[in-house]
């Protein structure tokens, strides 16, 4: 094994467990994990941002193939930056004005084809077959009757224009139901999607703790479990040295 | 002033969201390739974007760096790491095969992004419990849902009761899609029509206050 891949599993576990000492409670090793989770990403976010970006689409078409229309977002982008200067913190207003009336312009007859029309054309649907043994009514029906009642009832649900008392409170209810069947699947998918996470960390980490990683995962959980212990006697010293509320 | 602080981005947003929306019926080569120059744009402005939200981060932290204020030593491990993973991706061109950044991005970054979202498994758990407490119908629906779609997504779960899976997906693709739609519709309509609002200047909150800032 290359001494690259082992100081790597070694940085790897020691960070895993600074973050899974949150499990105890917040302490300076999950805070530690923490800022260099967010450092790294950051620094990461960065790199991609410069290369992809800056200089892909950016840098190297402006000075290379002279394409000088990109000089308006360059600008645009120059514009945004001038946050940071006080006096000319006003001029972000016209990229911010830019950016708000693409966006705008972009969604409405995309939100309008895709999320209103289509959707409400899925729910549209027959409600009963027309064959030609008669007029029949499956499965297939009932589940199109439910989708049915459950836009309708999820809409009336967030219909705030109408006071939710009466009939149309009791459609709102139906709605709620509705709405909550949706979130639990929603939740239930979340859960698995975590565990899953969670069962490939803990495959790792049974994996550093063999030999042929210098038991990495056990050195450094009795590392931190020491030192948690450690961290846990200090403020609890300084908690009993501490005055109470109110002393001089 | 006030044309350029008040005026001129009203008129910028107007111009190019009723371009934009005129765009999309306009089915020609022109308006094609307008809209990809737009959306190459906006590619460029929002890397601009990520530069002003990391000089905003790096400010807040050398700040309490200055300043020394409580847990200050952290923010300078968020600068270290900061600099060292932006260093190592400059000196290695973007590249991560084979160098110090790809093996920064698969033994800290991809660690830590795994741990720290696991570590919602947990909590996912203890939300469960409380919300069953709750003991509402709403309560009882929701973990109903969550429990039979966890097992009916699993082999023990089809082993344990047959025919769960079925059911599972039945939750998906009718109560589930129901609400989705509802929420889409809803969520499409308000998005619209705030859009609406922006590009004719009667919401304005983006202009901030009248003094500048």
């Amino acid at each position: 094994m290359s001494l690259e891949t082992l100081c790597g599993a070694w940085l790897a576990v020691g960070l895993s467990l600074c973050i899974y000492s949150f499990l105890y409670r917040d302490n300076p090793f999950f805070k530690l994990g923490e800022h260099i989770f967010v450092g790294a990403s950051v620094g990461y976010l960065l790199v991609i941002t410069y290369h992809e970006v800056m200089l892909k689409k950016l840098a190297v078409p402006l000075i290379e193939q002279h394409e000088w229309r990109l000089i308006i977002p360059l600008i645009l982008g120059l514009l945004l930056l001038a946050r940071f200067l006080p006096r000319l913190a006003w001029t972000s207003r016209l990229t911010f004005a830019f950016i708000l009336g693409v966006s705008s312009g972009v969604a409405i007859p995309r939100l309008l084809s895709s999320f209103v029309l289509q959707q409400v054309q899925g729910t549209l649907k027959p409600l009963v077959t027309v064959g030609p043994a008669g007029i029949s009514f499956g499965l297939a029906e009932l589940n199109t009757v439910l989708i049915l009642i459950g836009v309708v009832s999820v809409l009336v649900y967030f219909f705030f224009s109408v006071e939710h008392t009466g009939s149309v409170r009791r459609v709102a209810r139906v709605g709620s139901c509705f709405l909550m069947i949706s979130f639990g699947a929603a939740f239930g998918y979340t859960v698995m999607a975590r565990m899953s996470l969670l069962i490939g960390r803990f495959d790792e980490l049974i994996l550093y703790a063999t030999p042929e990683y210098g038991y990495a995962t056990v050195w450094l959980l009795g590392l931190v479990t020491g030192g948690l212990v450690w961290w846990q006697r200090r403020v609890r010293q300084a908690e009993t040295q501490a005055p109470p509320d109110g002393a001089e | 002033m006030h044309f350029w602080q008040q005026s001129l981005p009203l008129l910028i947003t107007c111009v190019f969201g009723l371009a934009l929306v005129l765009q999309y019926y306009v089915p020609h080569p022109a308006s094609e390739n307008f809209l990809q120059e737009i959306s190459l744009w906006s590619q460029i402005i929002a890397g601009f974007a990520i530069v002003l939200g990391v000089g905003s981060l790096l400010s807040a932290h050398y700040q309490k760096i200055a300043r020394q204020e409580a847990g200050w030593g952290y923010s300078a491990v968020l600068f270290v790491s900061l600099l060292t993973v932006f260093g190592a991706g400059l000196w290695a061109e973007g590249k991560a095969e084979g160098t110090f950044f790809g093996w920064l991005y698969d033994y800290v970054l991809v660690a830590l992004q795994g741990t720290m979202f696991s570590l919602l498994a947990f909590f996912v758990a203890s939300a469960a419990y409380r919300a069953f407490r709750a003991r509402t119908l709403e309560a009882t629906i929701l973990l109903s849902a969550a429990v039979l779609v966890m097992a009916g997504r699993v082999p023990l779960g089809e082993s344990l009761l047959p025919g769960i899976g079925a059911l599972a997906d039945w939750i998906m693709t009718v109560p589930n899609t129901a609400a989705q739609r509802g929420i889409l519709i809803g969520v499409s309509l308000g998005a619209i029509a705030t859009s609406i609002k922006i590009i004719f200047g009667i919401e304005r909150a983006y202009l901030g206050r009248g003094d500048g800032a």
